[in-house]
């Protein structure tokens, strides 16, 4: 495959761009493979790429049953953050972070990783107390926090109004390193690697049934016929539920819509990631200047991947209520993704009831972020049964009651 | 040159002229201009800049479609970015800027990009450059990259919105969003049977394109016609008219919303300057009309290229004309109406190039007989660049571009066809099929958005459901009012055929390229989207690249993700997506369309709620009194209470410590209001209780208090409070501030959801009752100064408040100073403390009687900070502060209030899994630092070595942490691994600040262990 440079762009503009290859191949299934991964969404292609880079394994197909990055990693509003607060999920988060740092070399592909940072704003006494706590905690999870004061806020967010009159700021949680990357390029970039790698990613090919025999998975049937495997994993967000049906167990998930909306472009204003928990919504400014404004998420179970205007209105409000300019800005457009939310709202990465069965869901409302370490996770999980980095990841933890639960940290979506 | 014409221009009032200003330059206009034809009028056809090229751009059309003309307008807090100019009504004094360009919108520095880059910066561009180094793209390629981003100016950021908006609700049987002859005919026939109908017409104006268009109805003249049926509307009570109102997106369950702009025309006059409606209505009619396609040929983004359609607009509405020898491309037969309409207004029509082999219908040959020079089978071929419209090269249609042919012109009107639209059918789950005579698609009536029971709710009328001739929208149009009529419950009516006039039209021809098949030199200068300067060499070489998916193309070429969402540049764009497949149209499909139809204001999506009432605000009946007395407020939920009492000249800290010493010396009261009351009452409420409290809760006498834990279905603690037992069947549970909505939701759902035919009520009371605790030494005293019974006893009246008449953990109710009171002896200081209840419109009475009665005992008040750290030296944990959502009663040496008499309630088998019932789980303690200093909040406790991912290991945490004036020295509880095993050990807290703690481990009743100082 032609490698991407500045020297290839101007080759390429000589000869009208005729020479770029596809960035990656178009392949009918195979009647077999050691690995499946159902779900070609940033989670399912990093899982491939690293059961290949990490692990050797190429014999892989990646299914998919729409166009590859079409569910929530096209849809997020593209933070990236590793400011958690219990050990486990500041250690996946961190992982994908740091990974996340190199990626568009290890790609050679630009995912545009912009560590601009990001800032949680403490809006009342609680949250002060919560994300100093959350700092203590990076400290020593190996995650750079700091605590910061109102005046460096504004320093940092020049839109911001610090004043309230309902909540004024009281400082934040600063993650310098925190930042955002183009959504859509990190799906790309995997699925052009993997793709490098000899792996099969198959689109528009839906599994219909998962075959099991003796209690050990053996493969699925798609749209496009039955495949087998060795092993299979299952990672396909919203609609994880349904598959892990087709398998034969039940998954302690709920999927709801998760609402984003974007501004028309306006010059640059702001060049960090923002998010008001107290007042519930987020924002950052895109390279192509929108204004990405991402809340809550709806209160009922669906999969329509659209959701209720009222929503709309509340994180409108709270953006309004956080940066006035925004008042003055219209909204392009809004959409919705579904997300899959456990009982902790934390994610599972876990072997399953079915032997050679894995599964990478519930990553709910923040798994973009997550991605490199979510797939560098499950492919060692896949791989050779065991990582440390889904350890406490998985599906058993309800019945224990071992629970990973963020909100006492992150009371919004993300 | 654009200018306004002697005579034409049906919408404006010559008599009153309107002045105004482009990038600073005086203008002059009409009444009835839009900012577009008042800039055409005065030859200004230069109106902004692309994205991506900054190459010179002219305004294409004449609604909310244009892609090019965006405008800053407005100055200082009523400045506002990429405003449309072909829908901004001109008004006197409008001050309009262009945008994205340096040093000026004549020259700008960055068409370098058109002019030198513009072969390398091609789709994909930035995913395949600004790798290597890795730091670069932080501080360098992209700060550049961003700087060249966004179109308009931000607006201020220290200014706030000077204008306001409001949300408005509205329900009807039929809405009619638009306000064309179809929309209006559609309204009629649905207010024919009596229902309810909305009409929403996003112009200042009625009718649509017909009265440009011409043609009769009803033996009436369009114009007439229309007025004739707006007056018709108007005069029926079940008929509202709105205009200036877009229908902006439906959504599910039939909610509509709609988008008014109120003074947009007139800013500055008073009153919102937006609306949001929020309809749900039985059935909506869509008659938003269509939208002309751009025809794809090298320089259709050349200012003065305009679409046949929007042409005729300025024509015929404004009296402005584009241009002085305009030439005419067309696939289809209503691009001679323009020719026509150019003609009349004696505008020089050079040419009218049909790519149609054999040419169109009754019109071309009116156009013919006008004397206007007709080729058929021919292209465009490529208009020359530069700023304005000056050449134009045209060839024959089915070939590669050569052998051509110049012609001198100063406008091209383009048509490419017309399509739907589409976007409000789409918005819910509307699918769309593609019609093959027409090359649109078009909403599939088989497969309408559905509601909540199955059935469709939207129906589409006239050009909006594909149809473009007159007399086929009109009976589409009146079909579709009684069919949304009937859908919401009204009579069947049959619909009376409408006679209209009739032209014959022939067929058009799809034409995605111009001419079929142009070289790469040619496609590379071929816009489809205009904005985001997306061109047809972009989409072929996304798809050989592989972003075969229609949403990948978009995402990899950015085509329709620009402010008018692809309205002119999707359909062309997928044509063309389609032919570099060797797939057909309707295999590729469309993108998501999504709400809203055209941007609307984020001010109007907030509505009233900003500023002092962005959240509704809650006030206890004696807020007024802590605001004038120094409260430092803090929010807790939608409340605000007093942090503490600042006094001139003290410090926060200093304020804290002061009321903490008067409470523990003297007497302190507390405004306790907010604590959630809740009444629950019932035969089976005790039952009920029971369940929900850990603590038994029905054997609880009559005139006691028991201090009850709650936990969630997990088992964790969710919050606490002191219950009484009011009567046989009624108990008030006393909640957390925070968590009075939380938990009246949380007894109503599993009263209806699991235990629905258990006989219980819950009231939540909280705000009908103002609740003083009254703290200290003195406690008892100024009670009994307020009843008169200054030595003791019953001698003054009122409630005998002696330890033996009220103990500790009793209530009673009766009267306090002439006051109608409950008075609970509960502490929460560790002091004698009574809780009273009076009825909320008597709280600053009792308030105020209070504070006067207690000057001769030393009374302050005392804020949310004191009360924090009076529990604290007592050990008494506070939900939020030692529980955060992972933490069980048992972790806080709360065995006491798990009762093991019952046989079940909420969160008890939760407690019994295994990591629950773990010996290793953190337990609460008091922590001491050894050398007084109070302990950072939050700080961990570190263990030995690193964890299986790299992590310190930790063994505890500090859950609160204060400065006690009563103890000189910082106090602190915290989780500690085997805590309460361990005590006197020294353990290790490392600080944000590079320092680390070392703390001991205590009991965490740091004062007043015996309890003597509560139970006097």
């Amino acid at each position: 495959m032609k490698r991407y440079s500045a020297f290839a762009v101007a080759r390429e503009g000589l000869r009208y761009h005729t020479g770029w290859e596809r960035a990656w191949r178009a392949p009918e299934p195979k009647r077999h493979y050691d690995v499946i991964i159902v779900g070609a969404g940033g989670h399912g292609l990093a899982t491939a790429y690293y059961l290949g880079r990490n692990f050797g394994i190429t014999n892989v197909a990646v299914i998919e049953k729409g166009w590859l990055g079409g569910g929530n990693t096209g849809r997020n509003t593209t933070i990236i953050r590793s400011n958690y607060l219990q050990d486990p999920s500041a250690a996946i988060y961190e992982k994908a972070r740091s990974l996340y740092e190199g990626l568009s070399q290890d790609f050679n592909y630009n995912v545009m990783f912009s560590p601009r940072g990001v800032i949680m704003l403490a809006q009342t006494e609680h949250e002060v107390r919560g994300y100093k706590r959350t700092a203590h905690a990076n400290a020593l999870q190996g995650v750079s926090t700091e605590w910061i004061e109102p005046a460096r806020v504004k320093e940092l967010v020049p839109i911001i109004n610090l004043a309230g009159p309902r909540y004024p700021v009281l400082g934040g949680l600063w993650q310098e390193r925190g930042g955002t990357a183009r959504h859509d390029a990190v799906a790309w970039g995997y699925a052009r690697a993997c793709s490098e790698m000899g792996m099969d990613i198959i689109q528009q090919c839906e599994v219909t049934g998962v075959r099991s025999e003796g209690g050990r998975v053996v493969g699925v049937d798609t749209s496009k016929g039955a495949i087998d495997c060795d092993k299979l994993g299952m990672v396909v967000a919203g609609n994880c539920s349904v598959l892990s049906e087709m398998a034969g167990f039940r998954l302690p998930v709920e999927s709801v819509a998760l609402q984003a909306l974007v501004s028309e472009p306006i010059k640059p204003c702001m060049d960090v990631v923002v998010m008001a928990n107290t007042v519930h919504g987020y924002m950052s400014q895109s390279d192509k200047g929108e204004m990405v404004i991402g809340g809550g998420t709806d209160g009922y179970n669906n999969y329509t991947q659209r959701g209720s205007f009222h929503h709309i209105e509340e994180t409108v409000r709270a953006l309004v209520e956080t940066f006035p300019m925004v008042s003055r800005l219209k909204m392009l457009r809004q959409w919705g993704g579904i997300v899959d939310v456990t009982g902790d709202r934390s994610p599972l990465i876990s072997k399953t009831p079915v032997q050679n069965c894995f599964v990478n869901a519930g990553w709910g409302t923040g798994g973009f972020k997550a991605i490199p370490g979510s797939g560098w996770a499950m492919a060692e999980l896949m791989a050779t049964g065991h990582s440390s980095l889904a350890e406490e990841f998985s599906m058993t933890r309800f019945k224990e009651g071992k629970f990973i639960d963020e909100s006492v940290a992150a009371g919004v979506a993300h | 040159m654009s200018t306004r014409l002697a005579k034409q221009g049906r919408l404006i009032d010559r008599s009153k002229q309107i002045e105004f200003t482009f990038n600073g330059k005086k203008l002059k206009g009409f009444a009835g201009d839009t900012l577009a034809s008042a800039l055409l009028a005065n030859d200004q056809m230069l109106v902004g800049r692309s994205f991506k090229y900054h190459r010179p751009r002219g305004l294409v059309a004449s609604g909310a479609e244009e892609p090019n003309a965006l405008v800053g307008l407005g100055v200082g807090d009523r400045f506002e970015p990429n405003q449309r100019a072909t829908t901004t009504e001109l008004f006197a004094g409008l001050a309009a800027q262009s945008q994205n360009h340096w040093p000026s919108l004549e020259y700008d520095i960055g068409e370098v990009n058109s002019k030198l880059f513009s072969r390398f910066l091609t789709a994909g561009f930035y995913y395949k450059m600004f790798i290597h180094p890795r730091p670069f793209w932080k501080h360098i390629y992209e700060p550049f990259i961003r700087q060249s981003a966004g179109l308009g100016k931000a607006p201020d950021t220290e200014l706030k919105d000077a204008d306001t908006y409001e949300h408005f609700y509205f329900f009807c049987d039929v809405l009619v969003i638009g306000g064309g002859v179809a929309g209006l005919q559609a309204a009629k026939s649905a207010a024919e049977t009596g229902a309810k109908v909305l009409v929403l017409e996003e112009k200042s104006c009625w009718g649509g394109r017909t009265p440009v268009d011409g043609g009769t109805i009803e033996g009436l003249d369009a114009e007439e016609w229309i007025a004739r049926t707006v007056a018709e509307l108007e005069a029926l009570d079940n008929v509202t008219l709105r205009s200036r109102t877009m229908g902006a997106g439906v959504y599910d369950h039939s909610y509509i919303l709609g988008y008014e702009r109120l003074t947009d025309h007139a800013p500055g006059q008073g009153g919102p300057r937006h609306r949001l409606w929020r309809i749900r209505a039985q059935q909506t009619v869509t008659a938003t009309g269509a939208i002309e396609r751009p025809l794809s040929f090298a320089g259709n983004d050349v200012p003065g290229v305009m679409l046949a359609g929007a042409m005729r607009d300025y024509l015929v509405n404004w009296g402005v004309t584009p241009g002085q020898k305009v030439l005419v491309a067309t696939n289809n037969d209503d691009a001679y109406r323009t020719a026509i309409a150019l003609h009349e207004a004696g505008v020089e029509v050079v040419r009218v190039v049909d790519a149609r082999e054999s040419g169109g219908g009754e019109l071309s040959d009116r156009v013919r007989d006008l004397g206007i020079r007709i080729e058929c089978g021919r292209a465009i071929a490529k208009v020359k660049d530069g700023k304005r419209v000056t050449k134009v090269a045209i060839c024959a249609q089915n070939g590669e571009g050569g052998a051509r042919e110049e012609i001198e012109a100063d406008a091209v009107a383009m048509s490419g066809g017309w399509s739907p639209v589409v976007h409000l059918w789409s918005h819910c789950g509307g699918k769309l099929t593609w019609d093959e005579t027409q090359a649109h698609f078009r909403p599939d009536p088989d497969r309408a958005p559905t509601g909540h029971d199955g059935a469709p709710f939207v129906v589409t009328a006239g050009s909006a459901s594909g149809p473009l001739g007159l007399a086929a929208v009109m009976a589409d149009a009146a079909a579709a009012g009684a069919k949304a009529a009937e859908a919401a419950g009204r009579p069947a009516r049959t619909v009376t055929p409408i006679a209209t006039s009739e032209v014959t039209e022939a067929p058009m021809e799809p034409v995605w390229l111009m001419p079929a098949k142009a070289d790469i030199e040619l496609r590379m200068k071929t816009w489809l989207d205009y904005q985001n300067d997306v061109k047809v060499s972009d989409v072929q070489l996304a798809a050989r690249e592989g972003y075969e998916s229609v949403e990948h193309t978009k995402r990899y070429t950015t085509l329709g993700m620009a402010t008018d969402q692809g309205k002119l540049s999707n359909i062309n764009g997928l044509a063309i997506l389609a032919d570099a497949l060797d797939a057909e149209i309707p295999q590729v499909g469309t993108t998501t369309f999504r709400p809203p139809y055209h941007p609307i204001s984020m001010g109007a999506i907030g509505g009233e709620a900003r500023g002092e009432i962005f959240q509704p605000l809650r006030k206890t009946p004696m807020y007024d009194w802590h605001d004038s007395h120094g409260a430092h407020w803090e929010p807790v939920g939608h409340w605000r209470r007093p942090y503490a009492y600042l006094r001139s000249g003290e410090s926060l800290h200093e304020a804290v410590n002061r009321e903490v010493k008067n409470t523990r010396e003297a007497l302190g009261l507390l405004d306790a209001s907010t604590l959630g009351k809740l009444i629950v009452k019932g035969p089976d409420a005790g039952r009920f209780l029971d369940m929900l409290y850990t603590n038994m809760m029905s054997t609880l006498k009559i005139g006691k208090c028991r201090y009850g834990l709650m936990c969630s279905e997990n088992g964790f603690l969710s919050d606490d409070g002191v219950v009484a037992r009011i009567d046989e069947d009624t108990w008030l549970c006393h909640t957390t501030t925070g968590g009075a909505d939380r938990i009246h939701a949380h007894m109503e759902e599993w009263l209806q959801t699991e235990w629905w035919d258990w006989k219980v009520y819950v009231a939540n009371v909280t705000e009908q009752l103002a609740q003083v605790a009254v703290v200290g030494p003195n406690a008892r005293r100024v009670l009994e100064k307020l009843n008169g019974q200054a030595g003791g006893g019953q001698a003054g009246g009122g409630m005998d408040l002696s330890p033996e008449a009220l103990g500790f953990m009793e209530w009673q109710d009766g009267e306090i100073g002439g006051f109608k009171a409950r008075a609970y002896r509960i502490s929460f200081s560790g002091e004698l403390s009574y809780e009273i209840a009076v009825s909320a419109s008597e709280g600053q009475a009792f308030w105020s009687a209070l504070i006067e009665a207690g000057r001769e005992f030393g009374v302050m008040p005392y804020g949310t900070e004191c009360l924090h750290i009076l529990r604290a030296e007592k050990g008494f944990i506070m939900i939020g502060d030692e529980t955060d959502g992972t933490v069980i009663p048992q972790d806080l040496g709360l065995h006491w209030a798990l009762s093991k008499k019952k046989d079940d309630y909420l969160g008890k088998r939760a407690q019994s899994r295994s990591h629950m019932t773990d010996p290793d789980r953190w337990q609460l303690v008091g922590l001491e630092t050894l050398d007084g200093s109070v302990l950072p909040d939050g700080a961990y406790a570190v263990g030995n070595g690193v964890n299986a991912n790299g992590q310190k290991n930790t063994i505890g945490r500090v859950t609160s942490t204060y400065y006690s004036a009563t103890l000189d020295r910082g106090i602190a509880m915290g989780l500690v691994k085997h805590g309460p095993k361990r005590m006197g050990e020294v353990i290790d807290f490392p600080g944000l600040d590079g320092k680390t703690y070392q703390a001991r481990i205590v009991d965490p009743v740091f004062y007043d262990k015996d309890g003597e100082k509560q139970n006097v």
